[in-house]
């Protein structure tokens, strides 16, 4: 390699922080000419940070970035575009009711004597699609779209701004074989001595495809740059992973041996849009992990559970019986309770005070002929509070001031008032500061010891090890493997995380 | 290492490359987004010929000339209300704002005796301010459109009180203002001005709406705000602009329904707000934004008087009428919200 030239894009000793959290430091990342660089790294290693830096939604603390060999700053998307950098995140920035040719000419509208000339703009995209032979309707409202085609709108957009460098985040995650072909042909496509990609993904073998150098982050930090070619799957794994899983503590071997009666087996759970084929059983006194990257299906796992999404179960019995869970009112009558990720939207009124939240759900027991019984529901919520050590002054308290270690405990004791024994806890430490963690992780251990069947989603590694009796790995809406907690390993959990399935046919219509 | 050595002529192509299925996409792409107009324009076909069975005297051309003029002021209304509603805004001060409207051109023509095109021109820049505040306050201010236009329909109604001393003002010194909707542009034809102006503005409006960066951005923000933003565009001003324009229309009605009673009703105009929400959902636009059509929208606005005229030709009760223009509405959301699932899936 020429070292005299400069690099096209050059991330400097960058660091940004947010009160209480330090997302990257002292960052590095170099794209060269002509490359596609692939970046990896952990859920939360800092990835969405460092492309917010980018387009300039976010400002750095410390550090720069260089275009070809000049400092810039981007003060916003549409500079950043100008600029020549285009971002294509997850989610796409898309307007569904718009067509395609309108999405992509959005802000650029050709106009003819003042008025917007529909047969121009057409032409401009499908003189587009033909030079990066892609088969698109310009007229298709983009809502319409399959998401690899939305995908292919995005990348057009990119391409139709004379983009320098384009920064992929995950852009194969909702797409089959023949689609990632695609795309992957478009990005050879768009590769040039002039330009460079940055792909993040997670598809180890994909990486393998299409990148040339893989950059790896962890916690925020810069650890290694390494040539594909010359790089095993399994050392980038490690280098994503890197952190001592040595001095965690594992669940006990007593409660782990409490495994006898199956009070929840599921067989052959699909939904229409993600996922297939899963089962499992869950005994009494478990707790079964699931882990796998962002968008794998485990919250979909859950919300089908309870009812919240339709599916179809192969089977599905609880404690031994066949049941239906179309909705989750039904489910909360099977005794299975699910405390959402999302806590303060779906699972809190947090200008209610704690009494309220914990006996929502048990107002018709403590209630006659439709009149509340306001005493007995301030003793059990004043008993339940106790028993999970709820920091409050009294259950008079608003949910809004407590922390939100206790917020949680306030959503586990809603469901141990129902009487559920069946807990599905999804990110039950997200937003939580770690000494509370450790509470939250106590409570779980208790729970389980008192016969409680818990599932436990987690997108952190060591939260899974440091809880699972076993761990349930999905990759693509699938169950790729379980792991008893005495084998499992961060390596070999990203590793089934990170399987590809091949093609599955209907999963995504063409 | 690096990717100089260009790549095979690879054809990424997700289906077959032929010019017929491309074309034959564009037509059903058309038809599609034309689906809900047709609908809506076969339900006002349907509903002429049955109340033409049931009463031949509703297809007398004074009649149907009746119902042309009873479409003119929600007709009005409505225009602008479907630039809000696209937004996914709502617009609540539009009936007593055209009041408001209505007592300017009277303070212009009858309180400051100036010419008729300058009582035209006040009326509808009243309206304009109506709607620059509102757009204001919901876009700078972030206030929700609800409440925003909620507080400006009190605030319109109470300054259209204030203003005239709350009396009608007439227009006994400008004779030729009448004339402005109730003359008849065309010898033997029995249909008045205000219908002409009514379709004129119909027409303007949907040329803003489809051909203007204005109308671009409307469905644009009703589609995505944040990609909208994200793509570069100034959402704010433009929302701004969006509410000022639908305040113009506001102001045109207020005109027309001056000239039409020959005087300003300061106390009127509460309820016409519903009307033209009510004509704009009907035509087919939908209240979560992104969708919707100026066509669709006046077809709405004719099927509800189309409605109203028809039931009390064939001698349903006024309460009546209400329930049935009610039920229409329901079906109408019904449908749209049927049609989205189906998109959806």
């Amino acid at each position: 390699m020429t070292q005299q030239v400069p690099p096209l894009l050059a991330v400097r000793g960058v660091t940004k922080s947010f009160p209480g959290v330090r997302a990257l430091h002292n960052m590095h990342l170099e794209l060269r000419r002509g490359e596609v660089l692939a970046l990896v790294g952990e859920n939360g290693a800092g990835k969405s940070t460092l492309m917010k830096l980018l387009s300039g939604l976010y400002v750095p603390d410390h550090g720069s970035f260089d275009l070809d060999g000049k400092p810039f700053v981007s003060n916003g998307p549409k500079h950043a575009q100008e600029l020549g950098i285009s971002i294509i995140h997850q989610e796409f920035n898309l307007m569904p009711d718009l067509t395609v040719a309108q999405n992509i000419f959005i802000g650029r509208e050709p106009r003819r004597f003042g008025l917007l000339s529909e047969h121009a703009l057409n032409r401009k995209a499908q003189d587009l699609f033909d030079r990066m032979r892609l088969q698109l309707n310009p007229r298709e409202s983009v809502g319409r779209l399959t998401v690899a085609k939305q995908q292919m709108v995005e990348i057009a957009k990119a391409l139709s701004h004379d983009s320098k460098v384009i920064i992929m985040d995950e852009p194969t995650a909702a797409l089959n074989d023949a689609e990632v072909a695609t795309l992957h042909d478009l990005i050879r496509g768009f590769i040039s001595l002039e330009t460079g990609v940055i792909y993040i993904s997670h598809r180890m073998d994909e990486l393998k495809l299409i990148s040339q150098r893989i950059t790896v982050i962890r916690d925020g930090e810069y650890v290694d740059t390494v040539g594909t070619a010359e790089t095993s799957m399994k050392e980038v794994i490690s280098l994503m992973v890197g952190r001592e899983v040595s001095g965690e503590q594992r669940p006990t071997a007593a409660t782990a041996g409490a495994r006898t009666d199956v009070v929840l087996s599921v067989e052959g759970l699909a939904t229409k849009a993600l996922l297939r084929d899963v089962g499992f059983d869950l005994h009494r006194g478990e707790i079964l992990g699931f882990a796998g990257l962002m968008g794998a299906g485990r919250t979909e796992v859950a919300r089908a559970l309870v009812g919240a999404d339709r599916a179809t179960f192969g089977n599905l019995r609880v404690r031994g019986a066949d049941v239906d869970i179309p909705n989750p009112a039904v489910a909360a009558k099977l005794g299975i309770g699910y405390l959402s990720e999302d806590r303060k939207h779906l699972g809190l009124m947090l200008e209610r005070d704690v009494k309220e939240n914990i006996m929502l759900s048990s107002l018709t027991e403590n209630s006659a002929g439709g009149f509340i019984k306001e005493g007995a529901l301030r003793r059990t919520a004043e008993e339940f509070s106790k028993k999970l050590r709820i920091k409050t002054p009294s259950v008079h308290q608003l949910a809004r001031n407590l922390s939100g270690g206790n917020q949680q405990k306030i959503v586990i004791a809603k469901w141990l008032v129902k009487d559920c024994d069946i807990l599905i806890f999804d990110e039950p430490t997200r937003g939580i500061d770690v000494g509370a963690k450790e509470e939250i992780y106590k409570l779980l251990d208790e729970l389980a010891a008192g016969g409680k069947a818990i599932i436990m989603i987690s997108s952190e590694l060591p939260e899974v090890l440091r809880m699972s009796h076993r761990i349930a790995v999905m990759s693509e809406g699938r169950i790729t493997g379980f792991l008893n907690n005495a084998e499992a390993t961060q390596e070999n959990i990203m590793e089934l995380a990170t399987r590809r399935i091949s093609a599955i046919p209907g999963a995504v219509t063409a | 290492m690096s990717l100089v050595d260009s790549p095979a002529p690879h054809k990424p192509g997700l289906e077959p490359t032929s010019e017929t299925t491309a074309r034959k996409g564009n037509i059903s792409v058309r038809l599609r987004s034309s689906l809900q107009q047709l609908l809506a324009f076969g339900s006002l076909i349907v509903l002429v010929i049955f109340f033409g069975i049931m009463n031949s005297r509703f297809l007398l051309p004074t009649n149907l000339s009746d119902i042309l003029l009873s479409t003119v002021v929600i007709g009005l209304l409505a225009l602008g209300a479907t630039f809000v509603i696209i937004t996914g805004g709502i617009d609540l001060s539009v009936g007593t704002g055209m009041s408001l409207c209505s007592v300017m051109t009277g303070v212009v023509l009858s309180y400051l005796g100036l010419p008729l095109w300058m009582g035209v021109v006040g009326g509808i820049l009243m309206g304009t301010v109506i709607g620059a505040i509102n757009g204001f306050f919901i876009s700078f201010l972030r206030i929700p459109p609800f409440i925003a236009t909620l507080a400006m329909m009190l605030v319109a109604q109470g300054m259209a009180l204030v203003v005239s001393g709350t009396k009608p003002i007439y227009f006994t010194s400008t004779p030729g203002f009448s004339n402005l909707a109730l003359g008849k542009p065309i010898v033997g034809l029995v249909v008045p001005n205000a219908v002409f102006i009514f379709f004129a503005a119909a027409i303007l409006a949907g040329i803003v709406m489809s051909k203007t960066l204005i109308g671009r951005y409307t469905f644009s923000i009703g589609s995505n705000e944040e990609a909208t933003a994200l793509s570069g565009i100034n959402v704010r001003s433009w929302k701004l602009w969006i509410y000022t324009v639908a305040g113009a229309f506001t102001g045109l009605a207020g005109v027309i329904i001056a000239a039409r009673l020959n005087s300003a009703q300061p106390g009127q105009g509460l309820g016409y707000e519903l009307q033209a929400i009510a004509a704009v959902v009907i035509g087919g636009t939908s209240l979560a934004g992104g969708k919707g059509s100026i066509v669709g929208t006046v077809i709405g606005a004719l099927i509800m008087s189309v409605l109203t005229n028809g039931l009390r030709i064939i001698s349903v009760p006024q309460e009546w009428q209400n329930v049935a223009i009610g039920v229409v509405i329901l079906v109408a959301v019904y449908l749209d919200m049927l049609r989205r699932k189906e998109t959806a899936q």
